[in-house]
C-alpha cells in the first residue's frame, strides 16, 4: 500500500522511519513533501509556514531542493484574474515568498509618485488650520505620470521638469450658505507659480519681470504629454474644506516628485497584497446532514452540495479560492479529521489597487524593473 | 559597499547602503539556491540607519563572486517574470477583446 500510493500527498500522518527505504528514491516522503509545499492550518494555529530554502535540506533524500533558473522559466506562470483601470488581480505561480514579497515591499515604497509637498497659504480664514489644510492636499492623489518629472533635490529650483503648481482660491459669500471645497477646484497652472516673490535687493533686476516662487523656462502645456490632457486630481469630488459665508481660501499648492518611503502620500497603490492560495480538501466523503451542516458553517460559500443519485447528498469544496481560512469548518468535535485546510507556498493571488497615476499593470512592470536596478546596482558595485 | 574579511576570501560580510529587506530577503533565497553556499543570512543592524549586512560564507569560492551570481540570476528571474507577466496581461486584453470606453 505504501508503496502503490507515495507520491500522495493526501497523506497527513508521519511515516515511520523503518518504512523507508534503504537508498534515496529521490523523492521525498509524502509528508515531508506537505511540509515543503503547504501551510497547514489546523484548529489552533498554522503550522510548516516556514520555507525550506537551503539547497541541501533534503540531500539525504537524494532530492536537490534547488529551483534552477531553467526550471523555473518552464514552470513560472502568471494568470490576470481582473484587470480594470484602477484594480487589478493576477496569479504568480512558482515564485518564492521572497521574491513576491520584494514586489509587494517596492510597490508601496519605493515606485515614485507626484504629489502636493509645499502649500503656499496667502489667506485662510477657514476652521481648517493651515497646516492640517497642506496635510489634506498632500494626500490627494493626482493624475500625472511619474516617470515624466524628475526629483527635486534640497538645492534645485522649482522648474517645469519637477513641480507642478496648483492653485485654489474659494470663497463662501456672506449672507449665503455654506459651502464645500473639493478637489476639483485645485487649477492646474501649466506656467508655475503666479505669487511673487518678497522684493529682497530689488536694484539688481528692476526691468526684469518680477521673480515668482518657480522659475519655469517654458509652460507645462506646451510640452506634448501635457497639451491634450492636462494635469488635475484624479477624482474630483475629494473633499477639501467646508467653508461658513465669509470665509476664504487661497493658496498655491506645488507637487513634486517622490517615494512611499518618505511618506504614504507619494504611495502609487492604495493596498498592494498577496495571499497564498488556499487549498480545502475533503479527507472523507461528507455525505446527508454533515454535508448541510458543512455548507452552512462556511461563511464565504467554499463547499457546495452535489446530488449524487438516489437522493444522496455530498459535499463538493465548489469555491476553494474564497477560502479565508477562517477556520469555521473545522470547528467542533471531528471536523479536522474530515475537512483539511491548506495553503499552497508558491502559489500567490496578488493583488494591486492603485491610487491612479499609472495602471496597475504598469505598476507591477515597474516594480519589477526597480528590483532589477537594485539587483544591477550590487553588480556593479562588486565589480 | 565594505568587504568584510581580508584574510579569507570564502567568507565575508558585505554591507549595502540604502538597502532593506526587499533586496536582502531575495538574496538570500538567490544564495540559498547556490550549492557553493554554506551559510548565507543578513541583518539590519539599526532600523533607523537605511543599511544591510549581507554574510556569506562559501565551500571555498570567492564569496564576492558568490553574491554577484546571486544578483545576475536575481535579476534574469526578475526579467523572465517581467516578461511573462507583460505576455499574460496582453493575453487577457485581447481575450476580453475592445473594450466600450466609458462615457466620460
Amino acid at each position: 500500500m505504501e508503496s502503490t500510493d507515495g507520491g500522495d500527498e493526501e497523506r497527513t500522518t508521519k511515516g515511520s522511519a523503518w518504512d523507508l527505504p534503504d537508498l534515496p528514491t529521490g523523492t521525498l516522503p509524502p509528508h515531508i513533501q506537505l511540509q515543503k509545499t503547504r501551510v497547514v492550518c489546523n484548529k489552533e494555529a498554522p503550522t510548516n509556514t516556514e520555507n525550506v530554502q537551503y539547497a541541501g535540506a533534503y540531500a539525504a533524500a537524494g532530492v536537490d531542493n534547488t529551483v534552477r533558473l531553467d526550471d523555473f522559466r518552464e514552470n513560472f506562470r502568471v494568470e490576470v484574474i481582473k484587470l480594470t483601470e484602477d484594480d487589478m488581480e493576477f496569479d504568480l505561480i512558482g515564485l518564492d515568498a521572497s521574491i513576491a514579497n520584494a514586489f509587494r515591499r517596492i510597490l508601496i515604497s519605493e515606485l515614485p509618485t507626484m504629489a502636493i509637498e509645499k502649500v503656499l497659504i496667502a489667506n485662510n480664514t477657514s476652521v481648517v488650520q493651515d497646516e492640517v489644510l497642506a496635510h489634506r492636499l498632500g494626500l490627494i492623489p493626482l493624475n500625472v505620470d511619474p516617470r515624466l518629472f524628475e526629483y527635486m533635490s534640497e538645492n534645485d529650483t522649482a522648474n517645469e521638469k519637477n513641480t507642478i503648481v496648483f492653485k485654489l482660491h474659494a470663497s463662501c459669500a456672506k449672507g449665503g450658505s455654506r459651502i464645500t471645497v473639493k478637489s476639483e477646484e485645485l487649477k492646474w497652472l501649466p506656467n508655475g507659480s503666479e505669487f511673487l516673490l518678497a522684493k529682497g535687493n530689488s536694484a539688481s533686476n528692476q526691468d526684469s519681470k518680477q521673480k515668482t516662487y518657480t522659475s519655469f523656462s517654458c509652460s507645462q502645456d506646451s510640452l506634448p504629454e501635457f497639451a491634450d490632457n492636462p494635469i488635475a486630481p484624479k477624482h474630483a469630488d475629494i473633499i477639501i474644506a467646508k467653508l461658513a459665508p465669509g470665509q476664504e481660501i487661497e493658496l498655491e499648492a506645488h507637487a513634486v516628485k517622490g517615494m512611499g518611503k518618505t511618506h504614504a502620500k507619494w504611495s502609487p497603490v492604495a493596498t498592494a497584497w498577496y495571499r497564498m492560495l488556499p487549498e480545502v480538501l475533503l479527507l472523507k466523503p461528507i455525505e446527508g446532514d454533515e454535508a448541510e451542516e458543512l455548507v452552512k458553517k462556511c461563511p464565504v460559500k467554499v463547499f457546495d452540495i452535489e446530488d449524487i443519485g438516489r437522493g444522496v447528498k455530498r459535499a463538493t469544496v465548489a469555491r476553494p479560492r474564497n477560502c479565508t481560512l477562517c477556520r469555521e469548518c473545522i470547528r467542533g468535535d471531528g471536523w479536522e479529521k474530515l475537512v483539511a485546510l491548506r495553503r499552497v507556498k508558491d502559489h500567490f493571488i496578488f493583488t494591486i489597487e492603485s491610487t491612479g497615476a499609472l495602471p496597475p499593470e504598469v505598476l507591477f512592470t515597474e516594480a519589477v524593473k526597480i528590483l532589477e536596478d537594485k539587483c544591477e546596482r550590487v553588480i556593479t558595485e562588486l565589480s | 559597499m565594505e568587504h568584510g574579511s581580508e584574510k579569507d576570501p570564502a567568507n565575508a560580510t558585505f554591507s549595502l547602503t540604502d538597502e532593506d529587506h526587499t533586496l536582502a530577503n531575495s538574496l538570500r533565497f538567490c544564495l540559498n539556491q547556490d550549492l557553493r553556499v554554506n551559510f548565507c543570512g543578513y541583518s539590519i543592524p539599526h532600523p533607523s540607519e537605511a543599511r544591510v549586512n549581507i554574510r556569506v560564507q562559501t565551500t571555498g569560492d570567492r564569496a564576492r563572486e558568490v553574491l554577484k551570481d546571486a544578483c545576475e540570476d536575481l535579476m534574469s528571474r526578475s526579467q523572465h517574470i517581467r516578461s511573462t507577466f507583460e505576455q499574460a496581461v496582453a493575453d487577457y486584453k485581447n481575450q476580453q477583446g475592445p473594450k466600450p470606453m466609458d462615457s466620460d
